[in-house]
């Protein structure tokens, strides 16, 4: 069970990005072993020589997932929207995970260019999924720009920290419950995906926690049940934290030894 | 006529940017092109004239996070 992205119900909360892996072997093995919903994929120079990118685009149909193409790497309104709309007719896909990045350390997205890019493109009949943080007076920017997908920032990309500000993720669950919403960026390893999805979130996003694995297919697969757990933990409605301790043992009938 | 495409000059005899994808080898091939910072789709490809020093870009399918 997961969220409608654009009227789309995918098969799985897990989103997979399909780069740094070892080898496009071990690529197709992380994917088989995942089983994602979509995967990302980017766009980037063609050689007439080597034709990287068609080898790379085989691969890619022979696994059979939906993409979610990106505009990695696009620091402005013009190339990100440029890029955006390359994507749509190299993949044919309106879906677009849009990125404009806005400072060089952290990878946070500039998000005054983003909501401008966001309305661009959504006024073009692109399908955005924006990579934003967890600000909630953005989000509504972003919503307001014609976004009906979030995709706030666990952490800085790649760095593999988790939910950095679980109390502002928590808010903006809290505050747009009908919006499908994506943990896309951050995540390190599987107990991270399922607190997001523990969290309420609708789907996460990894790329680096798998392909950087010393077995890329392993963490694939532990990413597959950790999602599940998640989703399955959600619809179970946890329990709600105390602050002091309370016995699951019953204390009453309890012998009275002392 | 001198053609920057993807950053690399190119002497070429081609007019036009659909006789430029197929006059260095690009036949084929799932490509998307940009021509001075501006998406040219697929259908303009052989209405969009090069003049020289135009700068091309020809992008294709990449992994991505």
């Amino acid at each position: 069970m997961t969220a409608h992205f654009y009227g789309v119900e995918l098969s799985s909360p897990l989103m997979l990005g399909t780069a740094q892996y070892p080898s496009p072997d071990i690529l197709r093995d992380a994917v088989q072993a995942a089983q994602p919903g979509v995967v990302t994929v980017s766009l980037r120079r063609e050689s007439a020589g080597e034709r990287a990118g068609q080898a790379f685009w085989s691969l890619i149909r022979e696994l059979g997932v939906p993409v979610l193409p990106n505009t990695a790497g696009c620091h402005t309104v013009k190339e990100a929207v440029t890029t955006a709309h390359m994507a749509r007719e190299v993949f044919g896909t309106e879906w677009v995970k849009l990125e404009v990045i806005g400072e060089l350390d952290t990878l946070q997205p500039d998000v005054f260019g983003l909501v401008e890019a966001a309305r661009i493109l959504s006024e073009d009949g692109f399908k955005v999924f924006p990579y934003t943080t967890e600000d909630l007076v953005v989000a509504e920017r972003l919503l307001a720009a014609g976004c009906d997908v979030l995709m706030p920032w666990g952490a800085p990309i790649g760095s593999g920290k988790g939910l950095n500000n679980i109390f502002g993720l928590r808010a903006l669950r809290a505050h747009f419950p009908d919006v499908p919403l994506v943990v896309d960026a951050g995540i390190g390893v599987p107990s991270h995906a399922a607190q997001a999805l523990e969290l309420g979130y609708d789907a996460v996003l990894i790329n680096t926690a798998v392909a950087k694995a010393g077995d890329p297919a392993v963490m694939a697969r532990a990413f597959r049940l950790a999602v599940e757990a998640g989703v399955l933990a959600c619809v179970a409605d946890p329990m709600e934290e105390r602050d002091m301790a309370v016995p699951s043992t019953p204390v009453a009938g309890k012998a009275m030894l002392a | 006529m001198k053609i920057v495409v993807n950053d690399e000059v190119h002497e070429v005899s081609a007019t036009t940017l659909a006789a430029l994808i197929d006059e260095l080898g690009y036949g084929g091939a799932r490509i998307a092109t940009a021509m001075n910072g501006s998406f040219v789709p697929v259908p303009l490809r052989d209405k969009t004239a090069l003049n020289d020093g135009a700068q091309v870009e020809i992008v294709a399918p990449m992994q991505g996070g």
